[in-house]
């Protein structure tokens, strides 16, 4: 069997982030698996610029993104397998994969940092009425296809769903040429950037119908039409709204998904939340050596923030393997309360923390002119006003080793929304 | 007198804007919280301009496209223009990133660079 201190799963920014931080602190027996033909992951296909602006101070596009940190990688001649699958990772950190060279082999590590991403909610998880006919793609596959095998999925367009990826790809649609005669979106707000609003819908006179979502879709063999009607408070149809398109294209934005199928089959525990792993403030595991991080611990809106969170999760696993793990540490839980769904991590060792942790979540609806509080059992340690939160905009809490050491036996920091 | 409604981009809050214009020149914006959607408003309104990102076909290369984007923003009523001048070329592998693939796209005196790396192909 072979035998790596550090196997990564995944090539894309996560992996990239976490394999250098890990080399940096001291790991040089490291491999990252990639199922696709290069590094970079889903950054190779994103071709609009707005990346990167937290980590170096400027505006890239995914590639160029994604190219800073894949030279690091082989500046530091960090091992890595492309075209490879990684089909399980048992709970003793046995890695098995396959491909076509090597065909089926086995890893022994000692941890693991799993960075495999997100995947788009499908049709099928969608339960969209109507037939089944070609050309209703997820706007992912839409981008690789336009953007990186240069075919065009279609010439009039619908978009389900308000996420960045699909007003992105209205714009990139329209650029090549398609008309795209609408964007309908089932919640009564965007779930996209108001950048991508603007710049991506509004300078092309695309409507966004929001409060809307497909009822219908026509054509036996290629899709020929999609109707969409008003959606009430309960989110169920209005019958009279509806509205029918001639299209023979439907993309689908309708939220992103972690993809944890190996980590289920390892026995590592899921939040039922983000559908991501439950970690600690090193960002490990219930499984010990098996870290996670970037969109398939949860999903994020910025890549900046998957390479920061990655770092740490290839910091932390360099750490686990020179020096081994304090089992003896007290834990103590966030609970995310009033309007936050979750947060990451969800446990946190207030002696063996790093000096500063960013806590990062999600609030349930919008909120305007409130507060994110957060209280160490029962006193308030902190208090920010935020004029507005939305479900699409990652939030974030950071806590303070020192002022955490002030509160011995701490087992709840809780973390919740009030008014101002 | 004309008036123009905006939705301001700085923030998530996305203030809408309303500015004033008369005879060519911003004389009033209202509606934003903040003095980046004053600037946003009167740039947007007098000089909106963008940054092109597309992709060009490569010639024996091992991606048949290749990424690319202006080196530096263009005024928004030229978008299609340079997209169409995108359309007629082809360039030969291997490119590298920052590469300049067309020298003025569609008489903008902007460049178009390469964003990703192309290898040749091997057979």
């Amino acid at each position: 069997m072979l035998t790596y201190d550090l196997v990564i799963i995944g090539g894309g920014p996560a992996g990239l982030a976490a394999a250098v931080s890990a080399h940096d602190n001291g790991i040089s027996d490291i491999l990252i698996i990639e199922r696709d033909k290069e590094l970079g992951g889903i950054l190779n296909q994103c071709i609009h610029n707005g990346f990167g602006l937290h980590t170096f101070k400027e505006e890239l596009t995914g590639p160029e993104y994604a190219a800073r940190f894949s030279r690091q990688v082989y500046d530091r001649k960090i091992n890595y397998k492309l075209n490879t699958m990684v089909m399980d990772i048992s709970h003793e950190k046995i890695v098995t994969a396959m491909n076509h060279e090597d065909g089926m082999f086995q890893i022994q590590a000692k941890a693991i940092v799993l960075a495999m991403g997100c995947r788009e909610r499908s049709r099928g998880a969608l339960n969209l009425p109507g037939y089944r006919p070609a050309g209703i793609y997820s706007a992912g596959t839409a981008q690789r296809l336009v953007n990186m095998e240069g075919f065009m999925p279609g010439k009039r367009v619908v978009i389900l769903g308000s996420g960045d990826i699909g007003l992105i790809m209205a714009r990139r649609m329209t650029l090549e040429g398609a008309k795209v005669e609408v964007v309908a979106e089932l919640m009564p707000y965007s779930g996209g950037l108001k950048r991508n609003i603007v710049q991506c819908l509004n300078d092309f006179d695309i409507p966004l119908m929001l409060s809307h979502t497909v009822v219908n879709i026509e054509g036996k063999e290629r899709v020929e039409a999609v109707t969409i009607a008003e959606v009430g408070p309960d989110r169920k149809p209005i019958p009279g709204t509806e509205i029918r398109y001639e299209c023979d294209t439907l993309l689908l934005s309708c939220g992103l998904l972690p993809e944890n199928e190996l980590s289920r089959s390892a026995g590592i525990a899921l939040s039922p939340v983000t559908s991501g792993p439950v970690v600690s403030d090193n960002l490990e595991t219930n499984i010990d050596g098996i870290f996670a991080c970037g969109n398939v611990l949860h999903v994020h809106d910025l890549v900046d923030y998957v390479s920061q969170e990655a770092a740490a999760a290839g910091k932390h696993a360099a750490h686990y393997i020179l020096h081994g793990k304090n089992t003896e540490a007290a834990v103590a839980e966030i609970v995310p309360e009033g309007g936050i769904r979750y947060t990451v991590p969800k446990y946190i060792r207030p002696t063996e923390m790093e000096d500063t942790l960013t806590v990062r979540f999600r609030v349930g609806s919008v909120y305007k002119n409130c507060s994110i509080v957060t209280y160490c059992d029962d006193v308030q340690i902190s208090r920010r006003k935020r004029p507005v939160m939305a479900p699409g905009e990652m939030e974030q809490v950071i806590l303070n080793k020192e002022v955490l050491a002030k509160y011995p036996g701490l087992s709840k920091i809780r973390i919740c929304i009030e008014e101002s | 007198m004309e008036k123009r409604e905006l939705t301001c981009i700085g923030c998530p809050l996305g203030c809408s804007l309303s500015v004033t214009i008369e005879n060519g020149s911003v004389t009033e914006v209202t509606g934003n919280t903040c003095p980046r959607g004053d600037a946003y408003a009167r740039k947007e309104v007098t000089n909106p301009t963008r940054i092109v990102t597309s992709t060009v076909s490569v010639s024996g290369g091992k991606s048949p496209t290749v990424s690319c984007k202006t080196e530096h923003d263009i005024p928004k009523n030229k978008i299609f223009d340079v997209i169409d001048a995108l359309k007629t070329i082809c360039v030969p592998a291997p490119v590298s990133i920052g590469d300049v693939l067309l020298a003025d796209a569609a008489g903008t005196g902007v460049a178009i660079v390469a964003t990703k790396d192309i290898a040749a192909s091997e057979d």
